[in-house]
């Protein structure tokens, strides 16, 4: 069981959370004139990194939405941040 | 065997005699044994049957180590499957089985298997059990595979309890070693859970001879434990570390007598492994049999259960710990020949059929003797250091894998360090804990020397007793190219049975790098994981079993309901009125009385997510696949909302209160889904606009009136919803309380949405059923609506869609072409997946064939070139109630286009004929929303 830590509620055990993806991967802007390709990458292509991952994580009980670092390696989690102007 | 107690000594109480069964046979002992003890003192020898060959076995071990006798316990009307003998404490009255024996260990029916022995080795299942079909023969080869047997009838299993506890340390293993450990540490002012998975403290201390601190062993650890307890530590004795897990977590479980387990969840600051070293057998032909049992085991028998493991007895050992195991026995008065294989003369063969009756040694002299006692060095218990990640060193002085320090956030010492002695061991402590001053022990030496399984060894040359591999095994496993450490455990199952190959694994891998010219290290470990030793599946559910799994939500107006009579049933998490009255024909009448006057169901668990603010309008537009900007203030649009690959994720109403506030009606099932899809795009795409989002769901009842009378209901109830249009909300009373009316329809007939506090529901439902019952209607529940809206062709999303399902595939295609904004999931819909013209649509089917209901999930079949092709399946089917006949929904391959077509369904080896037609079985034109 794995200890996260939500920027409002602070450390909290894992089965709170769900995963909301990997940080960084912003929705293609253009509505239809965005490439199928570029389309199909968002919804589908991730980097699965070895070691430091940016992750999106939802807690869901105050469901805030944040980002959190962590090392899929050590499995090191780093306290999330806001998202947006909060953060 | 002739295992004899002595007249005193021991921990067994002689004024307290037990009595227990096994596999029917009376056993006596002492409280105090453990039921390992008290069998060995009966003089029983073949307790139980190996995994394959069917080999009579007896005892090996006295602890967690123990390969061959395991047993399922009965005591007090439960059932304790897949024990180890040797751990657990001998209980009056329990009755003991042998584990994967029939009808018992002795008289096995399959012992005749050994004979065949030659022709089964390691990989013969998987080479001979596949044709035609495994399944044929595994009930036969699991019953013989040495599985305890759950009682599925037992009334009420014992329920596991959990508890989450905080300390600063842990230390595993109340050896001399963790007790110095857990003392310095609580002496610095820590607080620390000292556990041991002994009946007692004091580890080695209790079998074997030392001098501490100028005190005999056994009064050192009376004083030891005395300071423990007044430094305040936590000693928990049948209590397993049996895995360290992600960030810090230990977990315990511990043994309580006449209660379930319990299981402790730990992070403390930090964890030491003390948990000692287990010791290896040693390799010679048939080292299987019944009456060899390793040294430390005989040592332990004899000084805690003041049992002489035979009448003679030899001892071979390739270390230091058989001389000492040679004076005890001789000071005891038994007769005993050590074998020291570190001066030449080893161990060739041992002799006997049912038990042990002598050896052969390499030197072609015979002993007899009843009893073997063998050791092959020792393996730290180095797991809970292996789970979280720690790396291990080979020791080629000890022969042993020892713990890399500072690999891992366990500290390992004593044992489980490699300090085989107890000077070496506490010498090692001030450096290894950062605190305090260790205890001294008199030096001792420790020296091993190789006596691992050779390649072409002559005989059957045991390793994993549990599993039955043997030299030959490994082999053969070489010979097939299985020479990593892990194909060799997956083709031999070498370590795979549940004593996880405590005292084998070493041995098979050293083997294996002898045949492959790998010294040990190259060869490897396999991967540690837990648990250490099996954990009651009780422990790990804890109180979340029952109801408590996956608790129900209830309705405000269950009370109401339960007087009514109602039968009720859970529907997307929620206990609802399946129908009222017991009898299920309820359904139809109450589906048919509402289609004729008016039912009233309880909507309560209708989603009620409020979207407010200044920006809301923009952000329902973004997240409904419908334009939702454009509603006006007191008007209600059906809409879906999309995943962002353009599958159907949830539909319902939203309802438009003001400028600035809006309800989603999401499905009652998705609740929390689109609760938190919802924050998701807000905080993401929203983060500086106005917009809040509450769940209003709970808090807030809904009682909904159907049926062409639902007019005349509302007024004998006294609530004024006025000229309310279909598609409308509005604020109106009852009683002075505030209650807001909708007008929208799941069953087709005029309705309206009645919402109020939830505390004030009572009075609603009340005032409602009795104004319904006036106009000849009444209460109804979710099956009766189910069949409503079935017959309108109204959809449930998850049971009329699936993971494929777009938006056009039901009929929805004018927002694609017309809306302007972007909306979540749009570039989707225009993938040329989803413009395929053969995908499959919503449609309704009904029987052609006079047969009466469709099955659901029966498939649509067309054959194409000769071969059968599944082109869609049923979603839904019911028995009508406004039409009279049986309606069904279902997902068809280009089904829009193929209204009147006839189809073939399978369905269960059932083949049934129906008509696709419009989903929309009855009032097309929608005329009953107003009537």
């Amino acid at each position: 069981m794995q200890i996260f830590s939500c920027p409002f509620c602070g450390p909290r055990p894992e089965t709170e959370f769900h995963f909301g993806g990997e940080a960084g991967n912003d929705r293609p802007g253009g509505g239809a004139s965005v490439s199928a390709a570029d389309w199909a990458a968002y919804l589908h292509l991730r980097d699965n990194p070895k070691g430091t991952a940016r992750e999106i994580w939802m807690h869901t009980t105050c469901l805030e939405v944040f980002v959190m670092e962590r090392d899929t390696l050590t499995m090191r989690a780093q306290p999330g941040h806001a998202l947006g102007s909060h953060g | 065997m002739t295992a004899y107690r002595l007249p005193q000594g021991g921990e067994i109480d002689r004024t307290q005699p037990l009595r227990f069964t096994y596999d029917g046979r009376q056993v006596q002992g002492y409280a105090g044994d453990s039921y390992a003890s008290a069998l060995l003192a009966s003089g029983e020898t073949v307790l139980g049957r190996s995994f394959k060959y069917r080999r009579p076995r007896g005892i090996f071990g006295a602890g967690v180590e123990e390969p061959n006798i395991h047993a399922d316990i009965r005591l007090k009307g439960h059932v304790y499957p897949n024990q180890r003998v040797t751990t657990e404490v001998a209980q009056d009255g329990a009755e003991l089985r042998a584990c994967g024996a029939a009808p018992g260990a002795r008289s096995d029916r399959t012992r005749f298997v050994d004979l065949f022995s030659r022709f089964i080795p390691s990989g013969f299942y998987y080479k001979t059990f596949m044709r035609p079909n495994w399944h044929l023969f595994e009930p036969s080869i699991r019953a013989m595979a040495g599985l305890g047997r759950v009682d599925s009838t037992q009334p009420d299993a014992l329920q596991g309890e959990q508890r989450n506890h905080h300390c600063d340390a842990v230390v595993v293993g109340a050896g001399p070693v963790g007790i110095a450990a857990a003392l310095m540490l609580a002496e610095a002012g820590q607080s620390v859970v000292l556990c041991d998975d002994g009946t007692r403290a004091g580890g080695s201390l209790l079998s074997r001879a030392a001098v501490i601190d100028g005190m005999e062993g056994a009064a050192w650890l009376a004083q030891a434990l005395d300071r423990l307890a007044e430094a305040g530590v936590t000693l928990l004795t049948r209590t397993t570390a049996f895995g360290v897990y992600d960030h810090g977590l230990i977990a315990l479980n511990q043994r309580r007598e006449g209660q379930a387990d319990l299981l402790w969840r730990i992070r403390p600051q930090r964890i030491v492994l003390a948990a000692g070293a287990i010791e290896r057998p040693l390799p010679f032909d048939r080292n299987d049999l019944p009456g060899i049992l390793s040294a430390q085991a005989g040592l332990t028998y004899l000084r805690r259960y003041a049992l002489v493991p035979g009448k003679r007895l030899v001892i071979a050992a390739n270390n230091d710990t058989g001389e000492e195991i040679l004076r005890v026995l001789r000071s005891a008065g038994a007769e005993a020949t050590l074998i020291d294989t570190r001066k030449g003369t080893t161990i060739r063969s041992a002799r006997g059929r049912q038990q042990v009756q002598g050896v052969t040694l390499s030197s072609g002299e015979s002993i007899a003797c009843d009893a073997l006692l063998v050791s092959g060095g020792f393996t730290p218990t180095i797991h809970l250091h292996a789970q979280s990640g720690g790396k291990l060193d080979w020791d080629a002085a000890k022969l042993a894998f020892v713990p890399r320090p500072g690999t891992s956030a366990v500290i390992s010492v004593g044992g489980a360090a490699g300090h085989f002695t107890l000077a070496e061991a506490f010498a090692a402590l001030p450096a290894a804990l950062g605190v305090g001053h260790a205890p001294q022990a008199e030096p001792q030496t420790y020296r091993v020397a190789e006596a691992w399984p050779r390649p072409g060894m002559k005989g059957r040359v045991w390793i994993d007793y549990q599993h039955d591999v043997t030299v030959k095994d490994v082999e053969l496993a070489k010979r097939e190219n299985f020479v990593s450490v892990e194909h060799l455990k997956r083709y031999t199952t070498l370590g795979m049975a549940t004593d996880q190959g405590k005292t084998s694994n070493l041995q098979g891998l050293a083997l294996m790098g002898a045949l492959t010219g790998r010294t040990i290290p190259e060869v490897g470990t396999t991967t540690y994981r837990p648990p250490f030793t099996p954990v009651p599946l009780a422990s790990f559910a804890g109180a979340r079993s029952g109801s408590r799994m996956n608790p129900v939500r209830r309705l405000a107006l269950e009370p109401q309901h339960r007087t009514a009579g109602a039968t009720l049933g859970e529907y997307g998490g929620w206990l609802r009125p399946v129908h009222y009255g017991a009898d299920d024909s309820a359904i139809q009448s109450e589906a048919k009385r509402a289609r004729q006057t008016v039912g009233v169901y309880d909507a309560s668990p209708l989603g009620k997510i409020e979207v407010m603010g200044r920006d809301a309008a923009e952000f329902v537009d973004f997240v409904y696949y419908n334009t939702m900007s454009t509603l006006k203030p007191g008007r209600c649009r059906y809409g879906f909302m999309l995943s962002e690959g353009g599958i159907v994720h949830d539909d319902g109403v939203l309802v438009r209160l003001d400028g600035g506030r809006f309800i989603v009606s999401c499905s009652s099932s998705h609740v929390a889904s689109v609760h938190a899809m919802l924050e998701e795009w807000r905080q993401d795409r929203y983060p500086d606009r106005q917009i809040w989002i509450h769940d209003a769901t709970a808090e807030t009842a809904t009682v909904t009136v159907s049926g062409p009378k639902a007019l005349a209901v509302l007024k004998g109830a006294g609530i004024e919803a006025g000229d309310l249009a279909h598609m409308a909300t509005g604020w109106t009373a009852i009683d002075g309380h505030e209650l807001r009316v909708t007008r929208v329809s799941f069953t087709g007939d005029r309705s309206y949405e009645l919402s109020i506090r939830q505390d004030l529901a009572p009075i609603l439902w009340d005032r409602v059923i009795a104004a319904a019952k006036d106009e000849g209607g009444g209460a109804m529940g979710i099956e009766a609506l189910m069949i409503l809206r079935a017959e309108k062709g109204f959809i449930v999303i998850g049971k009329d869609t699936d993971g494929m399902t777009r938006p056009m595939d039901l009929g929805s295609d004018a927002p694609l072409r017309r809306k302007k904004a972007d909306f979540l999931g749009r570039r989707s819909l225009t993938l040329p997946e989803a413009q395929r013209d053969d995908r499959n649509q919503l449609v309704g089917l009904i029987p052609a064939d006079g047969q009466g209901l469709l099955p659901v999930g029966a498939h649509g079949i067309e054959t194409r070139a000769g071969v059968k092709h599944s082109i869609g399946y049923v979603t839904s089917s019911y028995p009508g109630a406004g039409v009279d006949q049986p309606v069904a929904l279902g997902l068809i391959e280009r089904g829009a286009q193929r209204h009147g077509e006839e189809i073939t369904l399978h369905h269960l080896g059932e083949t049934r004929r129906a008509r696709l037609v419009s989903p929309c079985f009855l009032d097309p034109n929608g005329e009953r929303l107003d009537a």
